[in-house]
């Protein structure tokens, strides 16, 4: 689970505190919540939930079964890049799953997480309705077709080129360094 | 509430009463269902493990008979060739991703998936259905049981015993199709979550997947 910035949790409190004002606290209103949470902060983080599961009377493990069973509910913060890997039937048929797998690979994350510097997060979608150039990759809503895993390292090299300044540059190297020597 | 009903099962009349459900008055006249996830004290079924199945004269396609509530003069066939039919196959998915390695299991010789198929002849193998393998963690954080998930078969008794009997709410389902599992909230290890460790979803388990460390093997 990544770590919350300075700042976060103020800001989760007031946004779950705001959202639980404006609807009447009852069971049913739980999903338009998670929603409108979801809306302002981009994702649903620990926080949040456990916040929502106490404002509406609701088992923690309640929220977190409903958060984990819809696919529009994200529990990772959007990366400062979304990566979104098309596994519709024609990108599943062409190696979207290869192409999935490569990313992840390169990212050190699995899909439907967030690296834990929030460069990167990745995401599987069903059908971005161009079928005709699968494997599909959408980066940062550009959409690259034709997607196969030499083309991922491009994507990367040019993701990794977005670092900005001096202390990104030098965590970048730093984790790699140390995944070798493991 | 208590009118008296009778219905034929299997060409027995037996008698119940009003609001009742069928499989319900079945085993309560030595009638064996198969069953899982039915729970008695449950007005609202989830009928998730697809395993009562009965037929019902007049009715053309099967029923669950944990939530169909008998009515005066209703024939009910808990076997015939199309029953045991859909059975097997719910049976078998239920096996698909279950840990099979019996003899290690706590619950070997006290586990439902074993009587049901002593009852109706099934094998504890997979052959027809693809077997899915998956990894999960082996929960033992709390002090005198453990939670084995390759061996849960999400029937969830220990859900309603953590909800309504312990009120307690530590546990519930989570994710979806394949990847669902029971959890607490954010996945955390038992002896972390609000979990009062009362292990009456210990005892409620049908299978091995909460046991009780005293009787595990090997």
């Amino acid at each position: 689970m990544l770590q919350l910035k300075e700042g976060e949790k103020e800001e989760i409190l007031a946004c779950v505190k705001e959202v639980l004002g404006e609807n009447s606290k009852t069971h049913e209103n739980l999903i338009p919540v998670l929603q409108q949470v979801q809306k302002k902060l981009g994702y649903l983080p620990v926080l949040a939930m456990e916040k929502i599961a106490e404002g509406l009377d609701v088992p923690a493990a309640d929220v977190f079964g409903l958060a984990t069973f819809y696919n529009q509910f994200r529990l990772n913060p959007p990366g400062k890049h979304e990566v979104k890997v098309c596994l519709g039937t024609a990108c599943y048929m062409t190696g979207g799953d290869i192409t999935l797998e490569s990313f992840e690979r390169r990212m050190e994350i699995k899909e439907s997480e967030t690296s834990p510097d929030r460069h990167y997060s990745l995401e599987r979608v069903a059908c971005v309705g161009c079928c005709s150039l699968a494997p599909v990759v959408v980066v940062d809503d550009q959409v690259e077709g034709k997607v196969t895993p030499t083309r991922v390292d491009g994507i990367m090299l040019e993701l990794e080129a977005d670092r900005d300044g001096p202390a990104g540059e030098e965590s970048g190297p730093k984790e790699g360094g140390n995944s070798e020597q493991d | 509430m208590s009118e008296e009903i009778t219905i034929t099962i299997d060409d027995g009349e037996i008698k119940t009463h009003h609001g009742e459900k069928i499989l319900w008055a079945a085993l309560e006249n030595d009638i064996y269902i198969p069953h899982l996830c039915a729970i008695k004290k449950e007005t609202r079924p989830n009928a998730s493990c697809r395993l009562c199945f009965v037929e019902i004269e007049g009715h053309e396609r099967p029923v669950t008979s944990c939530t169909r509530e008998v009515e005066e003069g209703m024939v009910v066939k808990t076997r015939s060739p199309r029953l045991d039919r859909l059975v097997k196959t719910g049976f078998e998915l239920l096996l698909s991703d279950h840990n099979l390695n019996c003899r290690e299991c706590p619950a070997n010789r006290n586990c439902a998936l074993q009587v049901i198929a002593k009852k109706r002849g099934f094998k504890l193998k997979r052959d027809r259905i693809k077997p899915i393998e998956r990894e999960f963690e082996l929960d033992d954080s709390p002090a005198e049981f453990a939670f084995d998930r390759s061996r849960c078969v999400l029937c969830g008794q220990c859900i309603w015993a953590d909800r309504v009997e312990a009120e307690v709410g530590a546990i519930g389902f989570s994710n979806r199709g394949l990847k669902r599992v029971v959890t607490t909230f954010n996945d955390l290890p038992l002896a972390d979550s609000i979990c009062t460790e009362c292990k009456l979803c210990v005892d409620v388990c049908p299978v091995g997947a909460l046991y009780y460390k005293k009787d595990q093997k090997a």
